[in-house]
């Protein structure tokens, strides 16, 4: 009884430390992958068509989902914040609210959110079928590089379309509480936009906004190129994969949001 | 899809999302205070700066004119020493008055700058003398409830 207890726990054990040790390998070749990727960024750029084609099918084919979810996440915020606002007489700040709120943080994470689960996982669905169906392989054997061929070109796609990706969710966002703000409730045209003119920094707000949608970019391509490549080619392994791709850019997003906004907005409150 | 529908595409994209960027640097950002305005510095000592903030502005007769820049306290006189970035073009006579202003009762905290009658104007890195603290709410309701005091007393 308590024998079997004891090799049970050794069992768990041997389990967690297989996992952690997998984990970590994982990790070390995700990195040698990401380094060989950007290694192999003048062939994304010599051969710039095969790049321009991933942008068109992970920028182009999101700018609806991005477009119409930046309007309604404007309206919305616009609506709510006009609730709150109203209270304390402030409603004309509501260009500020929503502004900020846009540039600095629901553009670039909810945007990258919808790139990870719209482009992000149609890269690693691509790559891990051509993975299973031997393209990958048949392409070695002509002495094409699929790093070169397949996964540059589509890291650097992403990598391209997400900070214009975000900065049109911004705007529509800025948009759409403008129709709701002015136009329904009808706060002062010259209020909303004064008052936000005055508090959004160019430097501070915007330019940080954007390099946030940067490395949102460049994190969601390199996990979406890496699952596909690292996926076991099997109908199987290319869903789970595909899977990975969502959860693992999802998770990295966030958690990169919060390390970015310490450090770069904690100085002033 | 042929290439040229493709590039078609891609440069509409392209040019949406560079709009966009415009869009918010000029809209909603204006570019009022890209880092490397030209401008110059001064600098005024202040007893109580209040709720005045770093980048807040700074106006003469209701305009903006510039931005505070960096606020610290100085060790040996107890002051706040508060750095402000004058946009260029603008200039203020010596004896200009600095106050910490506040629009509205919950409004932003700024600085107010009221220019008088010198002809010298002051020069980059120069420091504004006259100067008014905030008003503190809680300071003037207890002034306010002291001399209330002495008045009845004394009757």
């Amino acid at each position: 009884m308590l024998d079997a207890a004891a090799t049970g726990l050794a069992d768990g054990l041997r389990r967690l430390g297989s996992g952690a040790i997998a984990a970590v390998g994982r990790l070390g070749y995700a990195t040698r992958f990401f380094v060989a990727v950007v290694r192999e960024t003048p062939a994304a750029f010599a051969r710039l068509h095969l790049t321009l084609r991933e942008v068109y099918f992970s920028g182009v084919l999101s700018l609806v989902i991005i477009l119409v979810s930046g309007l309604f996440v404007g309206m919305v915020l616009a609506l709510q914040g006009y609730d709150v606002l109203q209270r304390y007489g402030a409603d004309e700040s509501l260009g500020i609210l929503v502004s900020l709120s846009l540039v600095r943080e629901l553009g670039p994470v909810v945007a990258g959110l919808l790139f990870a689960s719209r482009a992000g996982s149609a890269i690693t669905a691509e790559i891990g079928l051509m993975k299973a169906t031997e393209q990958l392989s048949a392409m070695e054997m002509m002495a094409v590089d699929p790093l070169a061929r397949v996964v540059a070109p589509r890291f650097w796609g992403g990598v391209i379309s997400m900070p214009l990706l975000a900065a049109l969710f911004s705007t529509l966002g800025v948009f759409g509480a403008y129709l709701v703000g002015v136009r329904l409730i009808g706060i002062d045209t010259g209020a909303f936009w004064g008052n936000m003119q005055a508090a959004v920094d160019f430097r501070y707000d915007i330019v940080n906004g954007i390099i946030k949608s940067a490395v949102f970019g460049t994190a969601v391509s390199l996990i979406a190129v890496f699952e596909g490549f690292d996926a076991k080619p099997t109908a199987e392994g290319v869903s789970s994969a595909t899977t990975r791709t969502v959860v693992e850019s999802s998770l990295a997003i966030l958690a990169l949001d919060f390390v970015l906004t310490v450090f770069m907005f904690r100085g002033i409150s | 899809m042929s290439r040229s529908v493709l590039d078609l595409w891609v440069g509409v994209f392209v040019a949406m999302g560079i709009g966009a960027i415009l869009f918010l640097a000029l809209k909603v950002g204006n570019l009022v205070n890209w880092g490397s305005t030209p401008g110059y510095r001064l600098e005024a000592r202040f007893d109580n700066i209040g709720g005045l903030k770093l980048r807040a502005p700074i106006k003469a007769a209701g305009v903006v004119v510039g931005r505070v820049e960096r606020i610290k306290l100085d060790p040996g006189t107890y002051q706040a020493v508060v750095t402000l970035k004058i946009d260029h073009g603008y200039e203020f006579t010596t004896d200009t008055i600095a106050s910490i202003l506040t629009s509205g009762l919950l409004g932003e905290v700024y600085i107010g700058l009221d220019p008088g009658g010198d002809t010298k104007m002051l020069a980059d890195g120069t420091r504004v003398t006259k100067t008014q603290s905030a008003v503190i709410l809680e300071k003037l309701i207890g002034q306010f409830l002291v001399d209330k005091a002495a008045n009845t007393g004394g009757k």
